[in-house]
């Protein structure tokens, strides 16, 4: 029977790697996410799983222990946030391109200066081109089964490539909510044995991996490592609906929230849609047609998904917890944009930033945005419009 | 003590094809140490010369298992593979019986430099691995940088010697001090000229519960602007200057000298040998040429007096 606890999201991270089993947990600490670490050491403590869990000097080297458990064939689980995500930069691109299919929960938090680590987007923004599929989180239970999910579609053999599980720092990792924890044997199941591809303990079949290639081959093994995280929507989708028809929560790339027959709509990720799903209740009940898509999947980026929900539409607010400097908006807004530059009728999006640093956005500013994204369509709206900041104090505030 | 017949006969797992310099000294340093051990063997080889010049894609010099990731987490990538190594024996997926050995090898700049912090690490952690490190004392993959096993008064490219400055200004980094420090079971320094030395401590390396670190001197004539024939020979006047003492530490302490010349040669024979350190010989560097003597007998008294404090105790 599964059942439910009440837990934070840190804590549910940590059920969903109890449960998965993976051979090695490397460990390098964050405020944000160090708790999660220390079940997890725990479980291991009490023989509760036989992980090898690593204490690793650095978070360069707890991806670098990843990459090496990874590539001896062991299923493999660690945590990263802000700093420690940002210390790993040039590891990730090895692990995606060694094709390895490492599962990393992202506390997400702001990068310094000055010195903050809370709920930012900054840390995997800067990691979106690294070749890693990126899933965000909004609550506990999505943690939980973002990361139980994560496990069978990066080790899936059309896809095999490492993915980011990721939730917002001291929000989605802290706070405590009803988690449905699944039956152990249930998981197992779903998420099946790790069969490696090749494993550098395989004696009898010596390999060389990390070879250097010049421009003879580079170019073609980048693109052909491409074909890893395409083939990923597919895997993303089937593991969405299986996990659906299993446990009764059903994934895809986004969740569309009220959006049926609406005009404008609310574009964001993580922990704030909770709150602008109140307000979309609070102006729906009022008669206004304002729905939310709640985006889950950042890599790949389901661009024809998005198309076909926002298409009809008359303004998409895009709002973002990262900020992007001189770029004409951010990497959500930038990419809708491009998604829906060949419809028809487009509508008119705006670029709001949000939450920087784990600055709160409240049903007010949610009120505010959608106020001002209707006033908008009085008049033409220009490409290139100007990113609005969201709860920003004025000047001597 | 092996000859060099028996030694012959053992399988190559380092084999021909790479792109090595002529006279670099890695080729002959592989040779010897991957000799030494019948155990499988996992390689994890931080970048630099040897990672570069052995496997260029399709290409490969490796007889065995073989991971290259970054310059400065040579030593961590093999914290996992070692992690999974334990975790997978202790599942019941790999056999109790099955033995691998785990070597790491990274030059001066990925052992002394970037990937201290991760080889720190894995130490501190009491992995069961051996660090090979080749040292010749600077960046040579990217052209001749200064690294911390420059010594002093060697001109590289990012230590230059001008009409102001006499090329590095500071000693290096003893580095199988630190390592020692660390108080692993076993630290060596060794060279290829001295080959069963380097042959019987990488045999122990091997023999090894826990770390081991293996300190070599590789001879670089592309960057030490030596002649390609003598490298091997350089190596000795190294040792028999004592600039590169021949020694191992054992626990942390105990100090055993294993090469001790006759008659210790003055530094100035080894900076002549290589066009490197030429402008060290001008008369307005003497002053450098004396400092370099000193800290070489600086260094060397230590290492005496600590093999005879151990001695003593």
């Amino acid at each position: 029977m599964p059942s439910t606890i009440v837990l934070n999201g840190n804590a549910a991270a940590a059920e969903a790697v109890k449960q998965v089993k993976p051979d090695v947990v490397t460990v390098y600490p964050m405020a944000s996410g160090a708790e999660m670490m220390g079940h997890i050491a725990s479980f291991a403590a009490d023989g509760l799983i036989d992980s090898e869990i690593i204490n690793m000097e650095s978070g360069h080297s707890a991806m670098s222990g990843c990459i090496g458990a990874s590539a001896a064939g062991g299923r493999v689980f660690t945590f990263a946030a802000s700093q420690s995500l940002a210390a790993m930069h040039e590891t990730l691109f090895i692990a995606s391109s060694l094709r390895l299919p490492i599962v990393a929960a992202i506390v997400n938090g702001a990068l310094a200066a000055p010195a903050n680590m809370i709920a930012d987007h900054a840390d995997s923004m800067a990691e979106r081109d690294c070749c890693w599929i990126q899933i965000f989180s909004e609550n506990p239970q999505e943690i939980y089964d973002n990361i139980i999910q994560a496990y069978k579609i990066a080790e899936h053999m059309d896809v095999r490539i490492p993915i980011m599980v990721a939730a917002d720092g001291f929000i989605s990792s802290h706070s405590m909510e009803n988690v449905i924890i699944e039956e152990v044997g249930e998981v197992a199941e779903f998420v099946g044995k790790f069969t490696p591809f090749q494993s550098l303990l395989d004696s009898d079949n010596p390999k060389t991996i990390g070879s250097r290639d010049m421009s003879q081959y580079y170019f073609e093994y980048k693109v052909n490592q491409l074909q890893g995280i395409e083939n990923s929507r597919k895997v993303i989708k089937e593991v969405g609906k299986e996990f659906g028809n299993r446990f009764g929560r059903y994934y895809g790339f986004f969740e569309p929230y009220k959006l049926e027959n609406a005009e404008y709509a609310l574009v964001l990720m993580g922990s704030s849609t909770g709150t602008a799903k109140e307000l979309i209740d609070e102006l729906r009940a009022g008669g206004e047609k304002v729905g939310l898509l709640k985006l889950r999947i950042f890599r790949p980026f389901p661009s024809a998904e998005l198309r076909e929900a926002l298409a009809g539409l008359t303004a998409v607010a895009v709002l973002e917890r990262v900020l992007t400097p001189g770029s004409a908006g951010g990497p959500l807004f930038n990419e809708i944009r491009s998604a829906l530059y060949d419809v028809e009728k487009r509508p008119s999006i705006f670029p709001y930033v949000y939450g920087l640093g784990g600055r709160d956005i409240r049903m007010e500013h949610f009120r505010e945005i959608v106020k001002e994204m209707k006033a908008g369509q009085e008049e033409v709206v220009e490409t290139g419009v100007e990113v609005k900041y969201v709860n920003l104090r004025e000047a001597n505030d | 003590m092996i000859s060099l017949k028996e030694m012959a006969k053992k399988e190559d797992l380092f084999v021909s094809g790479h792109e090595m310099c002529p006279g670099c000294g890695i080729p002959v340093i592989l040779k010897i140490v991957l000799r030494t051990t019948k155990c499988p063997l996992v390689v994890s080889n931080a970048s630099g010369c040897l990672q570069s010049a052995s496997t260029n894609f399709p290409a490969t010099s490796w007889k065995l298992n073989w991971i290259h990731t970054a310059v400065e987490n040579a030593a961590g990538t093999m914290s996992g593979i070692q992690a999974t190594y334990s975790s997978l024996k202790k599942q019941g997926k790999l056999p109790v019986d099955k033995k691998i050995k785990f070597l790491v090898i990274g030059g001066d700049g990925a052992t002394y430099d970037s990937g201290l912090r991760s080889i720190s690490g894995a130490m501190e952690r009491g992995e069961d691995f051996v660090y090979l490190c080749y040292d010749n004392q600077l960046y040579a993959c990217s052209g001749g940088q200064r690294s911390s096993a420059t010594p002093m008064g060697a001109a590289t490219t990012t230590s230059p010697s001008g009409n102001v400055l006499p090329g590095k200004l500071q000693p290096r980094k003893n580095i199988s001090n630190i390592f020692a420090a660390h108080e692993i079971p076993y630290v060596a320094q060794s060279a290829p000229w001295i080959w069963q030395d380097l042959y019987k401590k990488a045999e122990r390396a091997f023999e090894t519960t826990g770390p081991a670190y293996l300190n070599v001197l590789n001879p670089c004539p592309s960057m030490w602007k030596a002649p390609a024939n003598k490298s091997i020979e350089i190596t000795k006047l190294a040792a028999d200057t004592c600039v590169w003492p021949i020694f191992e530490i054992k626990d942390g302490t105990k100090v055993t000298v294993n090469y001790k010349p006759k008659k210790k040669l003055p530094v100035t024979l080894w900076l002549e040998s290589q066009a490197r350190f030429t402008h060290l010989l001008k008369v307005e560097n003497n002053w450098i040429v004396k400092k370099i003597q000193e800290e070489v007998d600086k260094d060397w008294e230590f290492l005496i007096s600590s093999e005879n404090k151990n001695r003593t105790n």
